[in-house]
């Protein structure tokens, strides 16, 4: 699974190494090691509306040794900072699972493991790229490929040249390190970027050569965007100017993935500013659509308890607060319902390609 | 067993206490008509009355066998077990004598080759006690007559009612195998053994003796059943094994040998070495009787005037509160019992109700008593908890009771440390699966193990209501805590209120649950003082072994970060010394150690822990030779005692009837009293309990 990186930096690896020099020097004058780990919550975020960001606050937490109650994430910090070291010196890039496989293993004399699962060792990475100011793609980690590309775009990876046009409809598989160390936008001709909640309906558009009557840039994250689709989205967006179109389903986790491409994830707040597009627009389902375009209401599904309380978290947001927005979420808990994207194929298995989205961008219907 | 048309049950579980000859007659015609409508359209009432007789209490057993416990051939067979050890046990206690009980299960091989014991059909029950032995002329009617016996007429603790049990095992032995019961008895060293085959004559309830000779018998003195009948043989939750196994837990002054069919020998030790005190004999209270009962009272009894009456044949009503019911029911206190008309009993009955009237006494129960309920967990299960709690007698519908609860928790010492030894690391998703296993409850109704119909059980029901998550226990919605434990419950009483026929489960009574919610309360605060106590110095033993679990890996880390330059040696020195002076190294000392574990503040508790046992524990002695011999002269010493007094097992054998008391079997029990339960004032509700306090003398091991 290990890619060889062109490239040499020093940087992140000695930040690694000065959390070696914390524990030395806090040993030598009888202290307390102590990290300072910025807090990820939305208690310590902030929107910046002028820039159109999700920003993370000033606040820290202090993670220190000689506490019982965090002796063993402090541990556990030491060794994915040194697993992640490891793979700075071997230039190898790798997964957050097998960092958990890597840092795993019984402690001395005991019966205890330093990570049970990989849920305590996520957290820690997330952790340390806050605290380094370090990107999860400099500390050599990948996340899962899970998105997909296709449309007139051609990108240079690893030296191979890959032309989104000729890809059929299956299209590139997005890797989850797009930086352009890694991957390079050759050529981009398309007027602008459709992305699309769900994977099936992505499949749908490709299948119905969408991109190339609209000349577009089809995008999917299959679920909420990762990291590399966002990346990627931004730099299109940044470097070829394309506007961004979010198509997602009629749902409070719809409206909150458009929102997470927009401002930024309230967990990864302090990514935002080089993932976040600020510009992106919300194209559809919107709760006004089920009425514009005559879906019957026995393809709506009842909102349960859990989408209403999400709903109203949502309208409390800071950057929920246009006035559209509140009037988009009010109607859809007004409705009591909620809409995926394939019941469009109620009227027609091509209502999609063919009716709602061609005018939807006539009457340049979307929200912002 | 023809079981075609059987006659409703429900008029019987009903009235349990009344299944007299004439009440079935009563209720015959009512059963017939769905089967005459059927056969005839046209039956003339003389035609119908033809056809309309007496039914033998026997023989409406024969066709419900099911309400006295015969259900199934597994259950049938551990039913004879426990009404035959039920009666040796009574009886052994009944003549002080500490009960030594020998269960012997064969199977009998019916015709063809002898099967294997979970295949076998066909088993022999032999059970034999060193108890008092049974008069000769008493012997058939007891092994072959249905509701005959010396227990129902009493108000007084026991394991049996009714007299209806044992029989009942003969008659089904007799149904199902057409064997006639043995026995053996012998009422002392000097008498001679009888032996008896007797079988029971299902249309009159009348014994057939089939069998009546002398014979040579090794044992001094006891009894010996042999029933044979159709059964199955299988372990697990209702089988004889496990109730003989629960019979030892709460009758800890019991020596009990089992035989079991495999040929294996499994010994019960006695580990309290002191009867249970006897129970008294009370008369009714006047709160617990119906109103049909009072009438027929009144006819009954022997006294001249109504005010007697009342101050004789009830408890707590002196004669100047029987003069004060009277004249506020404005009944004459000098009218003859017999002659008070139906309006005014009902007035009568009416004024008792709400007259004050003293609570009952309660020397009538014979509580099992925390130290024997301890030794008795203590000997049967592992654990590293244990703890017992009496409750004060109370009172339900006039019959006095008490509750007693005890807890073993945990796997025991040896079980709790395996893991450590082990240093099996897990992965991931795998647990110990320690709290996977919900709590089993034990209960019992005077002293008698109940296996079946937990869930209509008021104390399964009480241990349900209990919140143990206040005592550091896991606990589901309406289920068991979740944890290794067993929770025992012991209802005494001198009538415990079965919901059955069958003694499975005890009555929901308000009073009842109350009082064993109250003792589950008690016992589930010492298991949290316990678990707390436990948790803190495990707290403290992990905060002070983490930083020197953890600075091992830390340095290890850092060492690798710096490029495998540093000195660990030094860092680490530096590190273990800024552990010791932030986890406070000697106050550490004095938690871990064992004063902070300490059975303080737990009375009647014991505390298991691999360096030993703490608390009051009479520990299991190995049945080694002195001890046995110890055993034997301390019956004999009994005998000897008994003998001159009673010389038979009298108060099992008065008639039914009542009238007739032997006067000698009267004169032992009162010796009896004196010795155990003599002082005892008995309005004072804490009183009992304390008086078994102080007395009991047990062999303390510990410390």
């Amino acid at each position: 699974m290990a890619q060889v990186k062109p490239k040499k930096n020093g940087a992140v690896e000695k930040k690694l190494i000065g959390m070696a020099d914390v524990v030395i020097s806090a040993a030598q004058r009888a202290k307390d090691p102590t990290f300072a780990i910025p807090i990820r919550a939305l208690s310590n975020v902030s929107f910046n509306p002028r820039k159109g960001l999700i920003e993370m606050g000033e606040k820290k937490q202090a993670r220190s040794f000689f506490n019982v109650g965090m002796a063993k994430k402090f541990m556990q910090t030491m060794l994915v900072a040194d697993a992640l070291s490891e793979l700075q010196r071997a230039d190898l890039t790798t997964s957050l699972r097998e960092i958990y496989y890597r840092t795993k293993h019984t402690i001395q004399d005991s019966h205890e493991n330093t990570f049970d699962t990989q849920d305590e060792s996520d957290p820690i990475i997330e952790d340390l790229e806050v605290s380094l100011v370090a990107l999860r793609e400099e500390l050599h980690v990948r996340a899962e490929n899970s998105g997909s590309i296709v449309g007139p775009v051609v990108f240079g990876d690893d030296g191979d040249r890959v032309d989104c046009a000729r890809l059929g409809k299956g299209g590139y598989s997005v890797p989850s390190i797009v930086e352009p160390e890694y991957l390079e936008i050759r050529r981009c001709t398309a007027d602008f970027l459709l992305l699309v909640e769900k994977g099936t309906q992505w499949n749908r558009l490709s299948e119905d050569k969408f991109w190339r009557r609209y000349n577009c840039v089809l995008l999917t994250g299959n679920g909420q965007p990762p990291r590399g689709v966002r990346r990627l989205a931004r730099r299109l967006h940044e470097e070829y100017r394309l506007p961004v179109y979010v198509l997602v389903d009629n749902d409070p986790w719809g409206y909150y993935i458009y929102s997470v491409v927009k401002q930024g994830s309230i967990n990864l707040a302090f990514e935002s500013q080089r993932m976040a597009i600020p510009k992106a627009k919300f194209i559809g389902l919107s709760s006004a659509d089920p009425e514009a375009y005559e879906l019957p209401r026995n393809v709506g599904i009842k909102l349960n308890d859990k989408d209403i309380t999400r709903a109203k978290e949502l309208l409390n947001y800071r950057w929920f607060q246009k006035p559209a927005w509140q009037e988009e979420i009010k109607r859809m808990l007004a409705n009591g319902l909620k809409f995926e994207l394939d019941a469009l194929a109620n009227k027609d298995f091509q209502y999609l390609t063919k009716k709602y989205l061609p005018r939807k961008l006539k009457e340049k219907d979307w929200l912002d | 067993m023809a079981t075609k048309i059987s006659p409703p049950s429900s008029r019987f579980s009903g009235t349990p206490s009344q299944p007299d000859a004439t009440d079935s007659e009563q209720a015959s015609p009512r059963k017939n008509p769905l089967l005459v409508d059927k056969a005839a359209p046209r039956v003339t009432a003389v035609e119908m009355g033809a056809r309309q007789r007496e039914i033998s209490v026997s023989e409406f057993f024969t066709k419900n066998r099911h309400l006295l416990g015969f259900d199934n051939p597994r259950k049938a067979l551990l039913t004879c077990v426990k009404e035959a050890v039920d009666n040796s046990l009574d009886a052994c206690e009944e003549a002080g004598i500490l009960p030594d009980v020998t269960v012997k299960l064969e199977t009998v091989a019916n015709g063809q080759t002898p099967m294997s014991p979970s295949q076998a059909t066909r088993f022999r029950i032999t059970v034999t006690d060193n108890g008092p032995g049974i008069v000769r002329q008493q012997v058939p009617r007891i092994f072959a007559k249905l509701l005959y016996g010396s227990k129902f007429h009493r108000m007084r603790m026991s394991r049996g009612q009714q007299g209806i049990g044992i029989s009942a095992a003969g008659m089904y032995g007799q149904l199902t195998t057409g064997k006639p019961v043995k026995v053996i008895s012998r009422t002392g060293p000097r008498a001679t053994a009888h032996y008896f085959e007797v079988q029971i004559d299902t249309k009159k309830n009348e014994p057939l003796v089939h069998e009546d000779k002398q014979i040579e018998w090794t044992q001094p003195q006891g009894t010996e059943v042999a029933i044979e009948v159709e059964g199955r043989y299988q372990k697990g939750r209702t089988s004889v094994d496990e109730w003989l196994e629960q019979t030892s837990i709460a009758n800890p002054h019991v020596r009990l040998v089992y035989h079991t069919p495999e040929g294996e020998t499994k010994e019960y030790p006695r580990t309290h070495h002191e009867l249970p005190p006897s129970p008294k004999e009370i008369k009714p209270h006047p709160y617990g009787i119906e109103f049909g009962v009072l009438l027929k009272m009144l006819q009954d009894t022997k006294s001249h005037t109504v005010s007697s009456f009342m101050a004789s044949d009830f408890c707590r009503v002196s004669p100047a509160l029987a003069e004060e019911i009277c004249k506020a029911a404005k009944v004459s206190p000098d009218a003859r019992p017999r002659a008070v008309k139906p309006h005014l009993a009902e007035t009568l009955y009416q004024t008792i109700q709400t007259t004050k009237i003293m609570a009952p006494p309660t020397n009538c129960i014979s509580p099992i008593g925390e130290k024997a309920i301890l030794s008795g967990l203590y000997k049967q299960i592992k654990g590293e908890f244990y703890t017992a709690v009496s409750r004060p007698p109370a009172v339900y519908r006039g019959n006095p009771f008490v509750i007693e609860a005890g807890l073993a928790f945990g796997k025991g010492p040896e079980e709790s440390t395996r893991p450590q030894q082990a240093a099996m690391p897990l992965a991931e998703g795998e647990d110990h699966g320690h709290e996977t296993e919900l709590a089993r409850v034990i209960r019992y109704a005077n002293r008698v193990p109940l296996l079946f119909q937990q869930s209509a059980c008021s104390t399964f029901k009480a241990v349900l209501n209990t919140t143990w998550r206040n005592y550091g226990m896991a606990q589901s919605r309406g289920a068991l805590p979740a944890g290794p434990m067993v929770i025992f419950v012991h209802m005494a009483s001198v009538w415990v209120p079965f919901t059955s026929e069958s003694k499975e489960a005890i009555a929901d009574y308000d009073e009842i649950q109350k009082e064993i919610t109250l003792a589950l309360r008690e016992a589930g605060r010492r298991l949290g003082i316990f678990l707390r106590r436990k948790e803190r110095a495990a707290g403290e033993f992990r905060r002070r072994n983490i930083f020197a679990l953890y600075i091992e890996e830390v340095v290890e880390a850092c060492n690798r970060l710096k490029g495998g330059t540093l000195p660990t040696e030094h860092l680490k020195e530096q590190l273990h010394k800024i552990a010791s002076s932030r986890t406070g190294g000697l106050k550490t000392d004095e938690a871990l150690g064992k004063t902070g574990v300490g059975p303080e503040g737990l009375p009647h508790s014991i505390i298991v822990t691999t360096e030993g046992i703490e608390g009051e524990a009479e520990v299991a002695q190995t049945p080694t030779a002195p001890v046995v011999s110890r055993q034997v002269a301390h019956t004999e010493r009994h005998a000897e005692t008994t003998a001159p007094v009673k010389p038979v097992r009298a108060p099992k054998i008065r008639p039914a009837s009542g009238e007739a008391k032997p006067p000698s079997a009267s004169k032992a029990k009162v010796v009896q009293q004196d010795l155990f339960v003599g002082n005892v004032s008995p309005g004072r509700k804490a009183a009992l309990p304390k008086a078994r306090r102080t007395r009991t003398t047990g062999i303390r091991k510990g410390k």
